[in-house]
């Protein structure tokens, strides 16, 4: 597909992928050759397991590396822990590929660096203007408040398992919120290997083995397909909250059934991309993961030239 | 504004009444006059201001936001206020302003009421740059008058009641008696000043409910103890007229004169009465149903008040020129009811008669004719109960006619709120037409918790369709539906609507192919 002979984030088995994060829309199994960022690597040996890749090729933040005659080198993407841009540079030009990323402070990765380049390809899952994410500690502030105002009540927070998760809780013990935090089973993996990358989450608890009593005016968080389903009935009168990007959107919220949305994203809102394709110069633009028309037409606006890039197989995790 | 915007937002998704309540009471108690008095008024629909358009709304985005862009995200999120709050290019959020500098309740309130029509979109535009995309949104809500968070003036009364721990009937006797931004309502509540003079205009004084009668009960029905009256099938209203002023209240005080003044035309007296309101054509009470067409209605046509009289039954009367006759036992209160309705005669109104009955036994069987007499059930009501607010359970009882009953069909189910928010618990079942379905309504209580969780596993089992929360089901269950009455409906496809309907029994041993018929249901309908 590219020169030098590999695919980056590919959808089926390839010979040769590189890999900008370990989401699993991004992060496939079954390649022979797996090249990535240490931290993303580590995320794909826990998830997929022996499916991680026939060899994996850890690339360090910044560090170049030829394959062919094409230069690749990783640069961080601010989306979640180990997650990169694909800096390639063949011929004397030089294109980006973002993955998903954010502009936003992210205490749990390497925030986002612009790289100045000719071709930019840039994810757009917030790609429409009403799209624009409000400070993440305003969130967590109103979290906090409405555990003051339904003390008994058990506070549960749907959060991907990768990232999201992680950002949460850094987020409320930077708030001061210092008690315990219940996990759904299927968190706790991620979250020991965010520690193991010297992330300080406070002290977490299994969900799980807690009685009803203890989780009694607890924070607990959950898988966002648990939160309104069979599993939360263990909860005590819970509060459904969601952190998402989507929770922008009333209606969205309404769908899932959730009581509190929070507007927590890993993603650039509609200001982070419009910003971002102004830092990195790039005359040509190519856009993917998610609403391509608008982002499209804002870049012709700009002077940009742009396309969409329609890609199959991608879903909404980690929004 | 942000406190406010807070509050609506919280509201606005929370889906339990207490819940709602506890919402409330946090910001009664941690908002500061004037503002929390402007939210109450907002929410309980006694804020006037000149209202805007959403055209000018439009227009006013069109000024900001590239169009095309725009087209794109109303599409997508599907309300005007919204999309403008969320795609407004100004704010503090992206460096437009300081969060600190957004403009207050108070100043947005204060300035809507001196502004005329012309000025207000600009006060608007200057404002939407000083707040965050929730301050925009519920300014954008206020201005078009569409709060819409689930709130009525009786939950925002009775959340105050909560907060104060002064009674609800306490609250709802001043309340008319108060104006935004109700200052003299909070310092009483407070505790910072006396109960604010109820004053002698025609207010709203609290309702006396009855309670349901049970099985147990009707043995106690003495007639040497007890007064029974017909429960008739309209609204419970209070009549007030006072001076020049003619109010009529619905049961939770909500006022609904403007829409009946072939009512209020009549109301050429000085008293507070307690009745039914009722259409009546040539003295005969006509279905719920007629009645229906005169609710919910900001105005009325001279069409309507031809086609769908209103009249009002007699109960009760609270006050007769300035004295106060609620303290009186009902046989006394009854005595002066009947002689002034024979001294004033007003037109369109009349009293409920007194049923005589025997005994216990007597009783039963008016109650069980009730239906062939097109009336809901019997009103019980102590001889010496004086009128006090609220729903004091003993003194007064109503005792409803049998409910009817269908088998039906399962054909969907949508998830609950709440502590039901991980069940399928409301419950959309049909009948047979030919050989389809056709739904018929809709139910979600009547069954134990056991039952919901037998329900809910045999929804997920059953599921051929899923649409978001709703899931369709193969027909294969049978509910046994208990509703009180059927009318007909152009809004619903099988043409019939139920009233109060509730799962009776679910059938599991009964094959969907016996359930009901339309034409059975079709039979039940009030004439």
């Amino acid at each position: 597909m590219e020169p030098g002979g590999f695919h980056v984030d590919p959808v089926a088995p390839v010979e040769r992928a590189v890999i900008t994060h370990g989401h699993s829309d991004h992060a496939r199994p079954g390649h022979r050759h797996v090249m990535a960022t240490p931290a993303t690597l580590a995320i794909m040996r826990r998830r997929l397991g022996d499916g991680a890749g026939g060899t994996l090729q850890p690339l360090g933040y910044g560090e170049a590396v030829r394959v062919g005659d094409v230069t690749v080198r990783l640069v961080p993407a601010g989306h979640v822990l180990g997650s990169a841009q694909v800096v390639l540079e063949h011929a004397g030009a030089r294109a980006v590929v973002s993955g998903d990323y954010k502009r936003a402070p992210d205490a749990t990765c390497a925030p986002f660096e612009p790289v100045f380049c000719d071709v930019f390809v840039t994810e757009a899952t917030f790609g429409l203007p009403v799209f624009r994410h409000p400070p993440a500690h305003g969130e967590v502030a109103r979290l906090l408040h409405s555990m003051t105002v339904f003390p008994e009540r058990t506070h549960v927070v749907g959060a991907y398992a990768l990232g999201k998760c992680q950002r949460v809780i850094t987020l409320l013990r930077a708030a001061g919120y210092d008690r315990p935090i219940h996990l759904h089973g299927a968190l706790m993996p991620l979250c020991d290997l965010y520690r193991d990358a010297g992330i300080d989450l406070g002290e977490l608890r299994p969900a799980t083995v807690a009685d009803a009593a203890e989780l009694r005016g607890a924070l607990v968080l959950a898988p966002p397909g648990a939160i309104a389903d069979r599993w939360a009935r263990r909860l005590s009168d819970p509060v459904v909250a969601l952190a998402s990007g989507w929770m922008r959107v009333r209606q969205r919220a309404r769908q899932r059934g959730v009581e509190l949305p929070l507007v927590i994203s890993d993603h650039a809102d509609w200001d982070e991309l419009v910003d971002t394709l102004r830092d990195v110069g790039a005359p040509e633009v190519w856009v993917t993961h998610g609403r391509e028309e608008a982002l499209v037409h804002q870049a012709g606006r700009m002077g940009i030239r742009a396309r969409a890039l329609s890609l199959l197989g991608f879903g909404e995790e980690g929004a | 504004m942000n406190r406010f915007a807070a509050l609506i937002d919280a509201l606005a998704f929370m889906p339990s009444r207490n819940g709602k309540i506890r919402l409330l009471v946090d910001h009664f108690a941690h908002t500061p006059d004037p503002d929390r008095g402007w939210a109450l008024a907002a929410l309980t629909g006694t804020l006037v201001f000149a209202e805007a358009k959403p055209a000018a709304i439009r227009r006013l985005a069109a000024t900001r936001v590239d169009a095309e862009l725009f087209a794109w995200s109303y599409d997508y999120v599907g309300d005007l206020a919204e999309t403008v709050a969320l795609i407004w290019p100004g704010g503090p959020e992206h460096g437009a302003g300081d969060p600190a500098a957004a403009p207050g309740l108070d100043e947005v309130v204060t300035a809507l009421q001196g502004a005329r029509r012309a000025d207000v979109m600009e006060l608007v535009e200057g404002w939407l740059d000083r707040l965050d995309a929730s301050g925009r949104y519920a300014l954008l809500k206020l201005i078009t008058g569409a709060l819409r968070v689930g709130v009525s003036a009786r939950l925002a009364k009775t959340a105050l009641a909560a907060w104060s721990g002064v009674a609800l009937h306490d609250v709802e006797e001043v309340w008319h008696a108060v104006t935004p931004p109700y200052g003299t309502l909070f310092a009483w509540l407070d505790g910072r000043a006396g109960r604010p003079d109820a004053g002698t205009g025609a207010g709203f004084r609290p309702l006396m409910l009855a309670t349901a009668a049970e099985e147990g009960d009707a043995a106690s029905f003495d007639p040497g103890d007890w007064c029974a009256e017909w429960k008739w099938d309209g609204i419970r209203v209070q009549l007030a007229a006072r001076g020049a002023e003619r109010r009529i209240y619905s049961r939770t005080g909500d006022d609904v004169s403007a829409v009946f003044p072939d009512v209020t035309d009549h109301m050429s007296f000085d008293a507070v009465l307690d009745g039914e309101l009722l259409v009546v054509r040539d003295g005969t009470v006509a279905p719920f149903n007629d009645l229906q067409q005169r609710l919910n209605r900001k105005t009325v046509t001279a069409a309507m008040l031809r086609a769908y009289p209103a009249f009002v039954r007699l109960y009760d009367i609270l006050f007769e020129g300035a004295e106060d006759l609620r303290p009186l036992p009902f046989v006394a209160r009854r005595a002066r009811l009947e002689h002034w309705y024979e001294a004033v005669r007003p037109r369109r109104m009349d009293l409920s008669p007194l049923v005589p009955f025997a005994g216990p036994e007597d009783l039963a069987a008016l109650r069980d004719g009730a239906r062939e007499a097109g009336i809901e059930g019997l009103m019980l009501k102590r001889r010496d109960s004086p009128y006090v607010a609220g729903r004091p359970r003993g003194p007064w009882f109503k005792w409803k006619r049998g409910a009817l009953t269908v088998d039906a069909v399962l054909m969907y189910a949508q998830r609950g709120h709440g502590k039901r928010s991980s069940f399928y618990s409301d419950f959309t079942f049909g009948v047979w037409r030919g050989e389809e379905l056709v739904p018929v309504g809709k139910a979600y209580f009547g069954f134990t918790d056991a039952e919901l969780v037998e329900l809910d596993r045999w929804v997920r089992a059953h599921t051929v369709r899923r649409f978001g929360p709703v899931r369709e089901v193969a027909p294969g269950l049978v509910l046994e539906v208990a509703f009180d009455s059927v009318n007909r409906s152009t809004r619903h496809k099988s043409g019939v609507a139920m009233r109060f309907p509730r799962v009776h029994r679910i059938r599991w041993d009964k094959p969907p192919g016996e359930a009901d018929r339309l034409e059975t249901v079709e039979s039940l309908v009030d004439r």
